[in-house]
């Protein structure tokens, strides 16, 4: 092959390439990420048992058949506080529809600081106290806030590290409610029970 | 960043901040000393400076811990940006970068002569643009010599 055609022949490989993978960062942003993993990607969501402000145990097992969103913030997060009011809003406008948001405050000062700042906010929605157990077995939880959605089948269907927009949060919850929550296929999977948090979480820190 | 091991050695790191070499010193008793202690801030990240502008925040604070023989230990703050974050309806009060912290000291009146070491711990809280860290502590060490 002469070397002008051999030339002409990379050209069209590269054009190629670029038209499926994206050249830019300007061609990978505008790849819409779906809200949610398909089902059979979804790995079951840990089980815990937290207290809430009421001193009562909260399960997450109590949940199934909810779609929960599990909000990891704390009080002096300033991102978190952007999102807190997007998920009072979820929680009024879904909560006959089978969906409940759970807070889990990740301040080592507890609920001296949490219950002023829940009153403050007027947050609407069930909050209980973390510790470094419950962020460990959901992948070591630092950045804050990292949101999971989880479905009515009690399997994580979305992970946010970070400030995530209000339209994915929405667009995600709305997609797991149309879910009548019947069986799921691998069902083998779901019994295993709660175990390490799945790889497929990506970390926005690099600690 | 290429440095002697000896300077090297009390570099001290926790994540998003770090703090560079601080410089020994030495004075009689009775003596003034100012020690400079560098930091740097990871690279895509800020610390809420020592006065930050929400109440809510956690201010960075150096709190001394075993003076020695040294006394004082005021800590001068350098004067912080105000920036603007995704997640910050107003500008922030934040160290990004390298900074400098100033200790004013003064050396016991009755300071046996020889080497020392004062101690103390900074407290910090990390942010990028759309995350938080939880605070972390990162021990300082200003090693002095009475004179």
């Amino acid at each position: 092959m002469s070397a002008p055609r051999l030339l002409k022949v990379f050209a069209a490989a590269l054009v190629a390439a670029c038209f499926f993978t994206g050249c830019s960062p300007d061609a990978r942003s505008v790849k819409s990420t779906p809200p949610v993993k398909p089902v059979s990607d979804r790995k079951p969501a840990p089980e815990f048992a937290l207290k809430d402000a009421d001193g009562k145990t909260v399960h997450l097992e109590e949940y199934r058949g909810k779609v929960v969103l599990l909000d990891f913030f704390a009080t002096w997060c300033g991102p978190c506080k952007i999102e807190i009011p997007w998920f009072m809003e979820m929680e009024r406008a879904n909560k006959d529809k089978g969906f409940s948001v759970l807070g889990v405050s990740m301040d080592d000062e507890g609920w001296e600081v949490v219950k002023p700042f829940l009153a403050d906010l007027g947050v609407n929605y069930r909050v209980v106290i973390g510790n470094d157990a419950t962020a460990q077995i959901y992948g070591g939880v630092d950045a804050l806030p990292t949101t999971f959605l989880i479905d009515r089948n009690g399997r994580i269907a979305a992970i946010h590290i970070g400030l995530a927009s209000k339209r994915v949060f929405e667009d995600g919850i709305e997609q797991l409610l149309q879910d009548p929550g019947g069986i799921i296929k691998d069902q083998a999977d779901a019994s295993s029970g709660g175990g390490v948090l799945p790889a497929f979480a990506v970390r926005a820190s690099t600690k | 960043m290429f440095c002697l091991p000896l300077l090297c050695a009390q570099a001290q790191s926790s994540g998003y901040l770090s703090a560079g070499q601080v410089q020994k010193v030495s004075g009689k008793r009775n003596a003034a000393l100012q020690v400079k202690i560098p930091l740097v801030v990871k690279e895509g990240y800020h610390v809420n400076s020592n006065q930050p502008s929400e109440e809510y925040l956690i201010p960075l604070k150096l709190t001394w811990t075993e003076m020695g023989a040294l006394e004082g230990g005021t800590v001068t703050y350098p004067k912080a940006s105000l920036e603007k974050y995704e997640f910050s309806e107003q500008p922030i009060s934040v160290y990004t970068g390298s900074f400098d912290l100033l200790a004013s000291f003064k050396v016991a009146a009755k300071a046996p002569a020889g080497p020392g070491a004062a101690t103390g711990k900074l407290r910090y809280q990390a942010c990028s643009n759309r995350a938080c860290y939880p605070p972390k502590t990162l021990e300082i060490t200003v090693s002095y010599q009475v004179q």
